[in-house]
């Protein structure tokens, strides 16, 4: 016997368990579906390098990203400072880059004719040399640092600024305060951020081959997209997209363990106001600020210049492409709202809401080539996968989107149900009322996020549509690979710059509007 | 009379139905704007009373993983853009049909002889550099591997030339291949995962050279004005690419493709090439004034085509030598 | 009449056992010690906690009635209030709760406003309110869900003396209008002497059979007396 928990509206129960029913199908039905077709060939031991490497990469990237993140979003979350909205919401560009136009912004500062290498020349200094590890890191942490800093600032958000008043009150002095409030956001945060980036770094591979130096750099979604474009070993991928999914599956089960929800009830919702005037600690976030700023902005500064430069080569195919992309991305968008709230309702009512999470979270571990690739064989014998392109390509992109999402949304479900369950219980709120009147209005932050995150990555998304790509139907992704497999540079950065920015547009609305006039 | 608007009424669209549709695969950079598909699709419908639908689908080892898994019910008639690298592979899946016509006027740099696959042109790889910025070049592998310019290379498990390039150490040096590589390891900058990557670096200024094709600096001389690129030409002589086109046994407008096949060889075709694919014609089809100053080198020995076998043996032996 | 029969409610390591009656139509105080099962026992009528026994209300048992469906209100310490909807919102989900409100259903929120003392505050949020304030938004609101049974849990433990009195007088006074059953948690026993007709002691998890107020405090049990510190 203990805490009753309502289900908040008869159809919790029937929408999360069809959305449960989706993400099994792609978690489970492509690996299956390369098993049967498969005919020969399985992996081999010289995929053991790419193992270590993968995890190596993958777990160094997340602990770095995360360990930046956390002075970054504290700095964040009590400063007020003018152009804190625009750091915030700029915060989400980087993740959404496709990997090619990143890794040039990125090379443009850090390269070996770089901007960092300039200036170190002027005073005798060879040139950098990023290649390896340090490359791939640097990479990761760029794309990822934002978003750790985006996942652990909703911690911070989560604190009542009661609390801080008392905390200003009491004056309490900084250990005290980190033992209040840091660490309970973290374990509450960090986990969920140290997952969600372990498992987008686990399946890398343009970005590590490019920026590794070489093939030690060797990652498993490279042996999975070779076994499957050259080899076309199909058993060997199915058993590299099961490695991916076991290590996805450790890596969760440890965030779960040690991830524990911050509780700090709920607080009447007034804005937050710094109580702490010492001047330490606000020098100290003033560097860390401009820091992160610098680190993010220019990279994104060096692709604007480029991409400026290249407007005026820009294609016919272009607004045809960018209604392909933006059809595809809000098509996507939607199915995978949809979805992460229909199952995020559904783990905060069932008994087994942790194993329910943990197996959507799978959806990270899976390789992109390897769910376009079995849903290629499961329809090829009854439809023209052309024909269903888009569709497909708007299902996987709502798919990789869905735990991370899940993972944004789930804790601010949690503290609804925590704070207002039995009020809203009580007065019979329930169902679209309940998700209309209390739900919404309360994840709205978040819902924003994570729906900018799933717009934008679709928007931005290259990987499955090349599977599929019908005759004239272009995306901008698309577009831009074909500009620069033509030697038309120039146009790729032109074609760049407006991918980015209305992926960074679309991102900016659902964010700002998430966060409306406040926060 | 009603007879008469009754047919009419039933012919008009029927008339414009029955022409066929010819489905070709290709890559990606054949179809776009910039590459020949757009021009090669006018010149061919101009005389075909056909619609050719071009379908891109990654390059050429993607297009052959997407057939084997379309099987019986893919809708390609035609396979353009294969190479002498996966020519082997492709003909031991039995899913192409033997030629109806022995292909006329070919001029490639080697004797070609094959009863499946239609050559429509043909590059050698080469290291491109910026001459504004590199006076001494290495004229060998060796000389290339002795020196401290920096290079930046695809991978070859993800990339065509990536695998030429693979593909042309290993008939150069045979055995010695694994110890060129180990010697040139400290010259690669990075791998790539394709060539769109590897020389948007070069040309940020990554690399001293890329891997590329020796017509690369054509294409800047000629669409840019620019005739900062050159390519170098090696004394082992040079990794040759022939890109072929072939008719699936399963096509359902044999003789449309055949018609296609043969078109390949003619004019109307070969001239798009140079100046769209930055190739040279498979036939002896007039080339633009700029491929005049581009480097002639020499094939490199050895077979034009790789078994299934020779070929992972070298890429695995490429992986190894790198990673050490 | 309000029966408890045989409920036994399990957390862990604490248990509450009631077994009562509670007289209709008037205020029943719930006295006794912190951690002695108070907010338990009105949490299992609410339907908030699982139990073994039975809860009845005028015979009908509340067996897997949801919380929503029961003749009940409840006031909690805090947290009455959602902070993002306005005040007039927050008492317009005791009219309907999907908050799709005719203009007679304002004038009721409107009206019931006024009978706690807060005419014209409607447009205001919550944070804007005091304490007491807030806390009267949340009576107006149970006044209009006239629901027989009220619960109450120590919501105005946090206000002065004199707010407290006046606020349970103006509970008291709304309760006789409606003759709705009150049961009141507290911890304070004038709080159980000013409104209280009838006493419930609750303490070491146990429920003692309610008595009359001024029995109860003229003939205190050793607990009763260990408790007021006599």
């Amino acid at each position: 016997m203990g805490a009753r928990v309502e289900p908040v509206s008869r159809l919790t129960k029937p929408l999360g368990i069809a959305a449960l029913i989706v993400v099994a199908v792609l978690v489970l039905a492509p690996v299956g579906a390369l098993l049967l077709r498969a005919e020969a060939g399985g992996v081999s031991a010289a995929v053991w390098p790419a193992i270590r490497f993968t995890l190596l990469q993958a777990s160094l990237s997340a602990l770095i990203s995360v360990a930046l993140a956390v002075p970054l979003a504290k700095a964040l979350a009590r400063r007020a400072f003018f152009g804190r909205g625009l750091m915030i919401s700029l915060l989400g560009a980087p993740f959404l880059l496709p990997s090619i136009v990143a890794v040039l912004g990125l090379l443009a500062i850090w390269g070996r004719s770089g901007g960092v290498s300039d200036i170190l020349a002027l005073v005798g200094l060879g040139p950098l040399d990023i290649y390896g590890l340090n490359g791939v890191l640097l990479a990761h942490v760029f794309f990822n640092l934002p978003l750790a800093t985006r996942m652990l600032l909703q911690g911070w958000q989560a604190v009542p600024s009661e609390h801080f008043r008392l905390a200003a009150q009491l004056d309490l002095a900084p250990r005290a305060r980190f033992a209040l409030f840091d660490i309970p956001v973290l374990r509450g945060a960090a986990p969920s951020a140290l997952l969600v980036i372990f498992m987008l770094c686990m399946s890398s591979f343009a970005v590590v081959l490019a920026l590794g130096g070489g093939p030690k750099a060797s990652t498993i979604e490279l042996a999975i997209y070779q076994a499957l474009r050259f080899e076309f070993d199909l058993a060997s991928a199915a058993q590299l997209a099961m490695v991916q999914l076991v290590f996805g599956l450790a890596a969760a089960a440890l965030a779960f363990h040690f991830g524990k929800a911050a509780q700090f009830g709920g607080g009447l919702g007034a804005p937050f106001q710094n109580w702490d005037k010492r001047k330490g600690p606000k020098l100290l976030d003033g560097a860390v600020l401009v820091l992160a700023a610098l680190f993010v902005a220019l990279p994104l500064l060096a692709i604007l210049a480029k991409g400026l430069v290249g407007l005026a080569a820009l294609p016919s195919g272009l607004w045809g492409a960018f209604v392909v992309s933006f059809g595809v991305a809000m098509a996507s968008t939607l199915l995978a709202l949809g979805l992460s709230l229909a199952l995020a309702q559904l783990i905060e009512t069932s008994k087994r809401g942790g194993a329910i999470e943990l197996f959507a979270l799978l959806l990270l571990a899976t390789s992109p080539f390897v769910i376009g690739t079995g849903l290629f064989i499961i329809i090829n014998p009854f439809a023209s996968p052309f024909a269903l392109a888009l569709p497909i390509t708007a299902l996987i992109n709502a798919a990789l989107a869905l735990p991370i999402m899940l993972r944004i949304l789930r804790p601010a479900l949690s503290r609804v149900q925590q704070d207002y369950g039995r009020l809203a219980a009580g007065l019979g709120l329930s169902g679209w009322a309940r998700f209309r009147l209390l739900t919404f209005p309360q994840i709205r932050p978040e819902l924003g996020f994570a729906t900018g995150l799933a717009a934008a990555l679709s928007m931005g998304d290259l990987g499955v549509i090349t599977l599929f790509a019908p005759p004239d139907v272009e995306t901008l992704p698309l577009l831009m690979y074909r500009l620069m497999g033509s030697y038309q540079m120039e146009a790729a950065a032109g074609v760049a710059l407006v991918l980015v920015a209305s992926s960074f547009g679309l991102f900016y609305l659902f964010d700002k509007g998430g966060r409306g006039a406040g926060v | 009379m009603k007879n008469f608007l009754f047919a009419a009424a039933f012919c008009l669209p029927f008339g414009s139905v029955a022409a066929e549709t010819l489905t070709v695969y290709t890559y990606d950079s054949f179809v776009s704007d910039w590459g020949p598909g757009p021009q090669i699709k006018t010149a061919f419908e101009a005389e075909c009373d056909c619609t050719l639908e071009f379908v891109s689908a990654g390059d050429g080892a993607a297009m052959l993983a997407r057939l084997r898994l379309e099987g019986e019910r893919t809708e390609a008639d035609v396979v353009l853009g294969l190479d002498n690298s996966l020519m082997e592979q492709a003909r031991d899946l039995g899913i192409f049909a033997p030629l109806a016509a022995t292909p006329e006027g070919l001029a490639l740099p080697v004797a070609w002889e094959d009863d499946t696959f239609v050559p429509y042109d043909w590059g050698y790889l080469a290291f491109v550099y910026d001459n504004t910025r590199l006076t001494e070049v290495p004229d060998s592998f060796e000389a290339l591997a002795a020196s401290d310019l920096s290079i930046v290379i695809q991978d070859p498990r993800s990339s065509t030339p990536g695998l030429g390039l693979a593909l042309w150490v290993k008939a150069a040096y045979g055995d010695d291949a694994a110890g060129i590589w180990q010697r040139l390891s400290d010259n690669v900058v990075t791998v790539t995962k394709g060539w769109s990557e590897a020389y948007g670096m070069f040309l940020e200024g990554e690399a001293d050279m890329v891997l590329s094709y020796t017509t690369s600096p054509a294409y800047h001389l000629i669409a840019e004005d620019d005739a900062s690129k050159s390519a170098v030409q090696f004394s082992e002589g040079h990794y040759l690419q022939v890109e072929v086109a072939a008719k699936l046994v399963s096509s359902e407008h044999g003789a449309l493709a055949d018609g296609f096949l043969a078109f390949i060889t003619t004019d109307a075709f070969q001239n798009v090439i140079p100046e769209t694919n930055w190739m040279y014609p498979a036939t002896g089809a007039a080339v633009p004034e700029g491929f005049g100053s581009m480097i002639t080198p020499a094939p490199v020995g050895g077979a034009l085509t790789i078994s299934d076998a020779d070929r992972k043996a070298a890429v695995e032996e490429w992986v190894h030598a790198l990673s050490q | 009449m309000l029966v408890f029969e045989n409920i036994e409610v399990v957390q862990g390591s604490f248990r509450l056992a009631a077994d009562m009656h509670i007289k209709p139509d008037q205020t029943t105080a719930i006295l006794g010690p912190s951690g002695g099962g108070k907010s338990t026992l009105l949490t299992a009528v609410a339907g908030f906690v699982e139990h073994s026994g039975d809860i009845r209300w005028d015979g009908q048992s509340l067996k897997g009635v949801a919380p929503a469906e029961r003749p009940i209100s409840m006031l909690f310490q805090e947290h009455n209030l959602f902070p993002h909807l306005s005040v007039s919102q927050n008492v317009g989900l005791g009219v309907r709760a999907d908050l799709k409100l005719s203009p007679a259903d304002k004038a009721k929120v409107e009206a019931a406003l006024s009978r706690v003392g807060l005419a014209g505050k409607g447009a205001a949020m919550p944070r804007a309110l005091s304490g007491g304030q807030r806390q009267r938004v949340a009576l107006a609101r149970a006044l209009l869900r006239q629901k027989p049974i009220w619960l109450l849990d120590e919501p105005f433990a946090a206000l002065g003396p004199g707010l407290r009195l006046e606020m349970l007088e103006l509970v008291e006074d709304m309760r006789a209008e409606q003759a709705a059953t009150l049961l009141l948690v507290t911890h304070a026993p004038e709080d159980a002497k000013q409104i209280a007709a009838e006493v419930v002691f609750v303490v070491a998890g146990q429920a003692h059979a309610p008595e009359q107020i001024a029995a109860f405090f003229d003939q205190p049990s050793e607990a009763l007396r260990a408790y007021l510190g006599k």
